[in-house]
């Protein structure tokens, strides 16, 4: 393709210009970019929280801060990045950006609302940012009662309400999604036609419209007996507060899944374009996504063990959790099988695949150590646990998320980053996450338990290799970043299908037009059927 | 674009009218029934008083009647949710004490 | 069919291939909506199913307090706004523009009389002490050592009735909104979805009243005799 040619054609990058054709645009793609801008922004944020916490763990005396300002720091980590950052990260910004082009549509069912959603986000962004800067919030992300309603001298109210807010954006998204998967396919996309990555986002966007509500009603009744001196779970007056963390929860369990599952859509995308196979089992792997969405209703109770629940509920959410592991299981077998006697490339995104599948299924197995109660109860609220959830979002989610931004990188900008820092930033990252999170999973079994900054000295060497991990990772994550934008003005040209992948998104230019594609497109083949690529059309780099 | 599109059904007034005497019936016979000492079957007719008047809204004053077996799913998943976030949030405090 | 076309081309939006798509999607759009306010109540509904689980002699004395007579008569007010709103939706599907704005007109008069009455049962709360959180809490009939129980009931009172007016309100402002277009002649049997969808909104803020009515007013009444 010829270059100059290229870059005249009009595309959405360059079809208005101003920051107002931006901040009003209802382009699904320009929203889509707004999106990945505030959540790198808050994932820097979340990331000098955690560069904090680790250089204050460096020794044991708990020297740096104080306990009071330690406790802050791991709740605006934690507030900045489950709420601002992996919630929204791909469904809102890979998401939004491919899931109409790959079902063949012109935008999202509702444009306007998809703008309105990235508004509340920032919106709600603003107010959690400003608690932090007036002096920032010491409860922990969960906001257990009755320290967050009572005792808490912090600035619980204005970051819970920026986590209402942001939790309107994320109810939107999903709604959004799911009637555009209705409502809006191409001719001839059918259901068993569609690419994972859409099934994914789908199943994702039911446990936003189901879930995100109550934790919606929560933070209400929290504002309420904060503010009005309501007492729904004050203990004082016969109110229970285990009653909060089963509504926290019946939320914020799900809402792993809105993490990790569109990752995993990621992960089937990459898994089949770089071993150049159908996806193994593709039905299998539909659903699996959907029974996650579902299973992962019924096993909140699995957080509260040592609550105060009664044994026997502790029984039926333990006995329900292992019915999770089944549709993540068959996952992973199924990508695996896809990649046996495939053609395998050794390129970025497929790195980045690797590292999700070996580190998401460290992270799920643990994850069955911690649905077994007598093992929980030894491991409680240690670094155990910290190094799961870790191994899940970070290991798992972090890890599809950049690894979707380099496979889709070319297709959103029109450039190629370069390849040889791609693959190196994703094994720096690779190995300090495991520096930084492995010893952590030793720890807790040792005993050391979370939110202290004090610990006993025999835990340090540990410690000083965590933060030594951590370290190496903030250099991994700076890579991307610095090529990333360095490839906009320097990358080369990409082509139409760089990888000679198969999903509609590649058939259409790098960067798209407006509307998507010059005329809808007409599905004839199944998704991952790659004798339908044109030969002429694959320009592999 | 998937779904075949229903044709719009326009109920008479006299269908309206019928359903909201019969809500206002049920509204006069929820109260009185309070009344009355039914032990704990006090709460069950006063629920299924409330289920059927809330399926009478549905049914007719929203039109799921006419509506499309994916409008129906949605609501049957809607009341589905409630139910587990009802029946897993009780189990504990059913079995606090056993 | 061509003088549609004309109608609906001027509402339909670029993303959609045919009018029929549009409406589907927004109906489709409302109904999961509604799907989050059941979940957005639920947690409310699961709050109250615990607490009066535990205190049952408690809620009953409480509910007692409330005027079950004043709620029937404005549930019945509620459901005769649904009646109305209704209408006024047939009246969209059969391009009755006039009879679409007095219908609208109807159903906010009857939300407003709801919000009145609820404003009046609310006030009185104010004056007989019942409001959870103030020293002076104190409901008769009961012992010191049950007021707090008491005051959990009024919390889900207040909670409860309160985010459910609050949706009546908004209801209200949608329904300003709809009467303003309409009488802007904007709705016609081939294009009324805004009036179809703010319907089932409505509807279903009659529904959550049709539960908390009983679940509030209306628990062992017979003990209070």
């Amino acid at each position: 393709m010829d270059t100059a040619v290229a870059q005249e054609r009009e595309n959405y990058l360059n079809a208005s210009h101003g920051l107002k054709s931006w901040l009003l645009t209802k382009d699904h793609k320009r929203i889509g970019l707004l999106y990945l801008f505030t959540i790198t922004l808050f994932f820097f944020i979340g990331g000098a929280f955690a560069t904090l916490i680790r250089i204050e763990l460096l020794s044991p005396q708990g020297n740096m801060v104080s306990s009071e300002t330690y406790n802050k720091l791991f709740t605006m980590h934690a507030v900045a990045m489950i709420f601002f950052f992996m919630i929204p990260s791909i469904p809102a910004v890979l998401g939004n950006f491919f899931l109409p082009i790959m079902i063949g549509a012109r935008d999202l069912a509702f444009p306007k609302l998809n703008l309105l959603s990235w508004y509340l986000l920032v919106i709600g962004g603003a107010f959690s940012l400003f608690a932090m800067i007036a002096g920032g919030v010491d409860t922990g992300w969960t906001f257990y009662t009755p320290y967050s309603t009572t005792y808490s001298n912090s600035w619980v109210i204005a970051t819970a309400l920026g986590i209402f807010i942001a939790g309107f954006s994320s109810i939107l998204t999903g709604l959004n999604f799911i009637v555009t998967v209705h409502r809006m396919r191409a001719p001839g996309m059918t259901w068993f036609r569609m690419p994972l990555f859409v099934w994914a986002n789908y199943a994702t966007s039911l446990i936003q419209v189901l879930g995100t509500p109550v934790l919606a009603v929560t933070i209400v009744l929290l504002f309420v007996e904060r503010v009005f001196q309501l007492g729904i779970f004050d203990p004082a007056r016969g109110g229970d507060p285990v009653l909060f963390q089963h509504l926290f929860w019946f939320y914020s369990h799900p809402a792993v899944y809105i993490m990790v599952l569109p990752g995993m859509g990621v992960i089937s995308e990459i898994i089949s374009t770089f071993s150049r196979k159908t996806v193994f089992g593709y039905a299998f792997i539909a659903f699996s996504s959907v029974a996650i969405a579902v299973l992962g209703f019924l096993v909140w109770g699995h957080h509260m063990f040592v609550s105060g629940q009664s044994l026997y509920a502790s029984m039926v959410f333990s006995f329900l959790s292992y019915f999770v592991a089944i549709p993540s299981a068959i996952k992973v077998f199924n990508w695996t099988a896809t990649l046996y006697k495939g053609s395998i490339s050794y390129q970025t995104p497929m790195l980045y695949a690797f590292g999700f599948i070996g580190l998401f299924t460290i992270g799920g197995l643990t994850g069955l150590f911690l649905a077994a109660l007598g093992m929980d109860i030894h491991v409680t609220d240690t670094y155990f646990v910290v190094a799961h959830f870790h191994y899940i979002m970070v290991g798992g989610t972090m890890m599809a998320y950049l690894g979707g931004m380099h496979f889709w990188w070319p297709k959103m900008t029109g450039r190629m980053y370069p390849e040889g820092w791609a693959k190196l930033s994703s094994l720096v990252i690779f190995l300090g996450f495991n520096l930084t999170f492995f010893p952590q999973f030793i720890l807790g079994y040792l005993g050391m338990p979370r939110r202290y900054h004090l610990y006993p000295a025999e835990f340090q060497v540990l410690n000083v290799m965590s933060t030594a991990g951590a370290s190496i990772l903030a250099v991994g994550y700076a890579m991307p970043m610095i090529y990333f934008i360095w490839s906009l003005k320097y990358g080369k040209v990409a082509p139409m299908n760089p990888w000679g992948a198969t999903g509609l998104e590649w058939r259409t230019a790098s960067p798209p037009p407006v509307h998507n594609f010059e005329q809808t497109p007409i599905v004839t083949h199944e998704a991952y059927d790659y004798t339908s690529v044109p030969a002429e059309e694959i320009e592999v780099v | 674009m998937s779904a075949p599109h229903s044709e719009t059904h326009v109920d008479s007034v006299g269908t309206y009218v019928k359903v909201l005497l019969a809500l206002m019936f049920c509204t006069v016979l929820t109260t009185w029934v309070a009344y009355i000492d039914l032990g704990a079957f006090s709460t069950v007719i006063a629920l299924s008083i409330a289920s059927v008047k809330m399926l009478l809204v549905a049914m007719f004053f929203m039109h799921v009647r006419h509506s499309s077996k994916l409008t129906k799913l949605v609501v049957v998943g809607a009341l589905m949710w409630l139910g587990i976030l009802l029946v897993l949030t009780m189990t504990d405090f059913v079995t606090r004490n056993m | 069919m061509s003088n549609h076309a004309h109608s609906e081309s001027l509402e339909l939006r670029v993303q959609f291939d045919t009018a029929e798509q549009q409406r589907d999607a927004s109906t489709l759009g409302m109904w999961l909506f509604l799907v989050t306010e059941v979940m957005f109540f639920g947690g409310m509904f699961a709050a109250y199913t615990v607490y009066r689980n535990l205190y049952p002699e408690v809620f009953a004395i409480c509910s007692s307090s409330l005027n079950a007579v004043l709620g029937a008569v404005n549930t019945c007010v509620l459901l005769l706004s649904s009646f109305t709103m209704v209408m006024a939706v047939r009246a969209g599907q059969l391009g009755q523009q006039k009879a679409i704005i007095w219908f609208l007109i109807l159903t906010l008069l009857f939300g407003g009389i709801f919000l009145g009455v609820k404003a009046v049962e609310w006030k009185e709360k104010f004056d007989e002490h019942h409001i959870p959180g103030q020293a002076a809490f104190h409901l008769e009939g009961l012992q010191q050592a049950d007021q707090g129980h008491a005051q959990l009931f009024f919390s889900l009172y207040f909670a409860m009735t309160g985010l459910h007016a609050l949706h009546m309100v908004i209801g209200a402002g949608i329904l300003l909104g709809l009467i303003l277009h309409a009488k802007q002649g904007r709705y016609s049997a081939s294009y009324y979805t805004p009036v179809d969808v703010a319907g089932l909104y409505w509807h279903f803020v009659d529904v959550i009243w049709i539960f908390l009515f009983p679940l509030l007013y209306l628990i062992d009444r017979h003990l209070g005799k």
